[in-house]
């Protein structure tokens, strides 16, 4: 293709773009669009994959068989979401093989928030609230991105993800209306948890260096720092519902913007866990590596088993 | 069969589903599977996990040929300047009711 060519079709993909329209997998679209999209969906992926670890850890423990149906139907939906967004991943024409492997072999990212232990029963209550609550806002937005199956993957997620976060919520306030020794439970966790989810978000946006393309792109339509200012708006007044304190002093809301003001990011503790130095990096990948290979030979089974069949047709 | 079979994640298959009896069958996304067996089994397990479900479609990826974007304008263009297939085309009088 000569570049008078590419410049035209840029432009077409450009105005398309503005005009609100979807782009669908068989269209062109710059190699950099595609690029992104592929790193970002199977970061996605990834998370949702990834993301059942830090929670499988409690199923055999959930304190009632109600607590253990939720916990075992929403770690079962992070595998489907996980799928959704693979789906979504392989119509930009990469295998889904291939996507594991770069996770497999550590090349590959997932959000730094799994990699944070799960130390007891709260936890499970703070992650729904928390983790599962900034990811709605940040699947909502994704929901309305420019790239048609993303979108709808995001839809799908969005739709199901409602339960995890009331699921969770309804721990939290259970434990926080509880005796002493629950009330101090739960506030320990959200402690532990509050910093790390407002880091899921992603660094501020001067600081990121794909954001600017991204929004140009609207496969992002808001910033990093609109999402993160948005769940703290709708977590605060959830967190003084229960009688939970939020563990920063300079939570302040300001009336003029109707914002909650909030303090300082520890943005070298993210880079730190980006880098593999959280508690458990290891701990996850030695587990998703496990996966893989204790579940190869059924795989291998199936598509045996399927050679034999038409072999005898 | 394909290289990527080798490492066991099977097939595409594209995957259709129902809502209600009555509504049409919509994509709903993709799944791997060796078999069509396994297939319907992978499909329910990822797109109806809720009971909203009331009947899968999976399809090869393979064994569907699309219209291609490049060629939508001259593809679709034929339909473009037949309005007398719209009821608009007619004039009937304004008396007349039913029509």
């Amino acid at each position: 293709m000569n570049t008078s060519d590419e410049t035209t079709l840029l432009e077409r993909f450009k105005s398309r773009i503005s005009a609100g329209e979807k782009i669908e997998p068989k269209d062109w679209m710059p190699e950099r669009y595609r690029k992104q999209l592929i790193r970002m969906i199977s970061q996605h992926a990834h998370s949702e994959v990834v993301g059942m670890l830090p929670e499988g850890n409690w199923i055999t423990r959930a304190p009632s068989l109600r607590r253990k149906i939720s916990l075992l139907a929403k770690v079962q939906d992070e595998a489907g979401h996980g799928m959704y967004l693979y789906s979504a991943a392989e119509t930009l024409g990469v295998d889904r093989r291939e996507l594991i492997e770069q996770l497999l072999s550590g090349q590959a990212k997932y959000s730094h928030i799994f990699n944070y232990p799960t130390l007891n029963w709260a936890d499970i209550g703070v992650i729904g609230w928390f983790v599962d609550g900034a990811a709605i806002v940040n699947q909502t937005m994704l929901a309305k991105c420019s790239y048609g199956p993303y979108s709808r993957a995001n839809l799908r997620i969005c739709k199901e993800e409602n339960f995890h976060k009331r699921q969770g919520y309804e721990i939290v306030a259970t434990m926080a209306a509880g005796t002493t020794e629950q009330r101090e439970m739960v506030q320990d966790a959200v402690n532990r948890w509050w910093w790390p989810s407002l880091m899921m978000f992603g660094p501020s946006d001067n600081e990121s260096p794909n954001s600017a393309e991204l929004l140009r792109w609207k496969v992002k339509l808001h910033s990093n720092d609109e999402l993160r200012q948005r769940f703290v708006d709708l977590t605060v007044p959830q967190a003084q519902a229960v009688n939970i304190t939020l563990p920063d002093s300079e939570l302040r809301y300001d009336k003029k913007t109707q914002h909650w003001n909030f303090g300082k990011i520890n943005w070298e503790e993210f880079w730190n866990v980006v880098k593999g130095n959280g508690p458990c990096n290891r701990e996850r990948m030695a587990a998703r590596q496990k996966a893989d290979n204790d579940g190869a030979w059924v795989r291998e089974a199936a598509v045996a088993y399927t050679m034999k069949q038409r072999m005898n047709r | 069969m394909a290289t990527k079979d080798m490492f066991g994640e099977g097939e595409l298959w594209e995957v259709f589903i129902q809502k209600e009896t009555g509504a049409p069958h919509e994509h709903a996304g993709s799944i791997h599977a060796a078999d069509s067996e396994l297939a319907l089994q992978n499909a329910r397990d990822v797109f109806a996990r809720r009971g909203e479900v009331v009947s899968l479609w999976v399809v090869p990826a393979n064994c569907i040929t699309a219209s291609s974007p490049d060629d939508s304008g001259p593809f679709f263009d034929p339909a473009d300047d037949k309005i007398y297939r719209h009821p608009q085309f007619y004039h009937v009088p304004k008396a007349v009711k039913g029509m």
